[in-house]
């Protein structure tokens, strides 16, 4: 016994020692689960019934999503969600960056924080204020906006914009200090230069700043379309499954998950998630060919 | 290059104009959490904070077992962390110092899930833990959060970049095993790679709310956010003390984020910078 753990604690053996614990956990719960839903996504299946009870019908569950309009407006509403609050993100996240960067010294570190605070707070916590705030009687956004009363989250045309607010609030401060970090690391005496040869503010925003930026709109852009497309806390909160607009404002995950655990239709579910991760992958892949590719030039 | 001073007041009111809209929520969270639902709803609805909060502490204990809610909420992220940070520090420690068949290939693995959007693994997660029967278990929390691929990225980076391997060779020639050079002197070493990774992880495992949604049944099993969201109705939410508890929700980031933002911000975005 002795002799063994002498051998498992010798340098040959180790590492595998080391990476052993996380690997068997990674299997049965990242990989295997991964694989499965493969499998799972190709058959019918009542899952009260067991293991032995799943059916294989092929691509038919994929068929079914694709041509289910319910599944079809889930994924507009979910691109809808991902430009109306992703776009935004971005476009104002980098200026303001560049100006705190700037302009910004004694006030940086608390403007910063406070930007970056709904990034870590719970999404539980954050719908259910602002539920409250957009309440359509005596709510605080009804109080302050002019005009009649909204009913925000009770009337679909007003309910998806609401939502986007709240998820273009809570992820900007996430992008800003993206942005922040990239600024950062770009040269001082590359702008030193650029005053000497009399390029001006923009010029120098234009043709320093956004070129060597580009690696990181590349990664903040990337993380923007994985994670928008996957919207579900927000919504869900936000907006009561039980009520009549629960379906107009429905993203993918949302229906991926009522048809799992609504409906218990686990091969479909599937179905949908692998239909997604396609969107999302080709989405990464546009992205990567607008900024990715000349990003590899600079940093790494 | 002086700009424009009228340029400038207009941009700073624009961030200030920022600063507002974003802090206000958290602002409305603590002052409802001292109203009634009553007057939550009154127009104008409260601006200060009132004398409600006891009341609707009571409140919500008397219609959640909150107090353990909180509780299990701490213990799945205590129990979370802990294993993430043990289970990484090992598996970064290998990466990091020792050169081994399949390396590339395993660390390829890490890195490759990392990319994967996480809800591909909700229904085939949920059938695992159910097929080990640890549905309504906080275990079927903390066991699949424990490998978590950012983790073992960012220890392999600190050890690569923080710990002379030659005091690694040192302890060798004085008859260390692995495992003994692992926890005498590389554990201690790990001390701000392991502080940046807990808190992270902590604050995920807090916040996460689909995970407990599709495993948890029970509500004196439920975490603070699934706890919080099963008070919502549609018609009679007592919004008051829905408000407390959001606030007690919110609360430890807030006290965390004042201490270690610096830490967090260097954590949070560690993935995104690598050098």
């Amino acid at each position: 016994m002795k002799s063994l753990l002498r051998q498992l604690g010798g340098r040959a053996a180790a590492p595998y020692l080391f990476v052993a614990p996380f690997f068997l956990l990674f299997a049965a719960f990242g990989l295997f689960p991964l694989l499965f839903s493969i499998v799972l996504s190709l058959h019918q299946w009542d899952a009260s019934a067991g293991l032995g009870a799943m059916q294989w019908v092929g691509l038919q569950n994929y068929w079914y999503a694709l041509t289910d309009p319910w599944f079809r407006s889930s994924l507009g509403h979910t691109f809808w969600y991902g430009l109306a609050a992703g776009l935004p993100q971005h476009l104002l996240a980098l200026p303001l960056a560049y100006y705190i960067h700037r302009r910004l010294k004694r006030s940086r570190n608390f403007v910063v924080g406070s930007y970056f605070l709904p990034y870590i707070t719970s999404s539980v916590a954050i719908a259910l204020i602002f539920s409250t705030l957009l309440s359509k009687d005596f709510g605080f956004i009804n109080l302050i906006l002019p005009g009649t009363p909204r009913d925000w989250l009770g009337d679909a045309d007003y309910a998806m914009p609401a939502i986007a607010f709240v998820v273009f609030w809570r992820y900007l401060g996430w992008n800003l200090v993206l942005y922040l970090s990239a600024l950062q690391v770009i040269d001082e005496s590359l702008y030193e230069a650029a005053t000497l040869d009399g390029a001006g503010p923009w010029q120098q925003f234009r043709h320093i700043t956004l070129p060597l930026l580009r690696p990181m709109i590349y990664f903040a852009v990337t993380m923007t379309i994985i994670g928008s497309l996957q919207l579900f806390d927000e919504p869900f909160i936000l907006v009561d499954s039980e009520s009549g607009v629960a379906p107009a404002v429905m993203t993918t995950a949302m229906f991926m998950y009522r048809m799992a655990f609504s409906y218990g239709d686990f091969g479909t579910a599937s179905a949908i998630s692998w239909l997604l991760f396609l969107v999302i992958a080709a989405l990464s892949w546009g992205n990567h060919r607008l900024f990715g590719q000349a990003g590899g030039e600079h940093g790494r | 290059m002086a700009a424009k001073p009228h340029g400038r007041w207009i941009a700073a009111l624009l961030l200030g104009a920022g600063l507002l809209i974003l802090v206000a929520p958290f602002y409305f969270t603590f002052v409802f959490a001292t109203h009634e639902r009553a007057q939550i709803f009154s127009a104008p609805p409260p601006l200060w904070f009132g004398a409600q909060f006891l009341g609707n502490l009571e409140l919500l204990t008397e219609r959640l077992p909150f107090w353990r809610n909180v509780g299990m909420s701490i213990y799945v992220g205590l129990m979370t962390t802990a294993l993430n940070l043990l289970l990484c520090s090992l598996a970064g420690f290998a990466f990091a110092v020792y050169e081994f068949r399949f390396k590339r290939g395993l660390f390829a693995c890490v890195v490759g899930s990392m990319m994967l959007p996480s809800f591909l693994n909700m229904i085939p997660g949920y059938l695992v833990v159910d097929a080990l029967g640890w549905i309504d278990q906080p275990r079927a929390l903390y066991i699949p959060a424990a490998a978590g691929a950012l983790g073992i990225f960012m220890m392999r980076q600190y050890i690569a970049s923080a710990i002379p391997f030659e005091l690694l060779d040192a302890a060798r020639m004085d008859g260390c095993s692995e495992l003994r050079i692992f926890r005498s002197v590389v554990l201690p070493l790990l001390g701000p790679a392991l502080g940046t990774l807990g808190l992270i992880t902590f604050i995920a495992s807090w916040n996460n709310f689909v995970g407990p949604l599709v495993v948890l049944r029970s509500v004196e099993q439920y975490t603070l956010p699934l706890a919080l969201r099963s008070m919502q109705s549609p018609n009679n939410t007592e919004w008051g003390a829905l408000m407390a508890g959001s606030a007690i929700a919110m609360l430890p980031l807030l006290l965390a984020f004042v201490f270690f933002a610096k830490r967090l911000v260097a954590g949070l975005t560690a993935g995104a910078v690598r050098g």
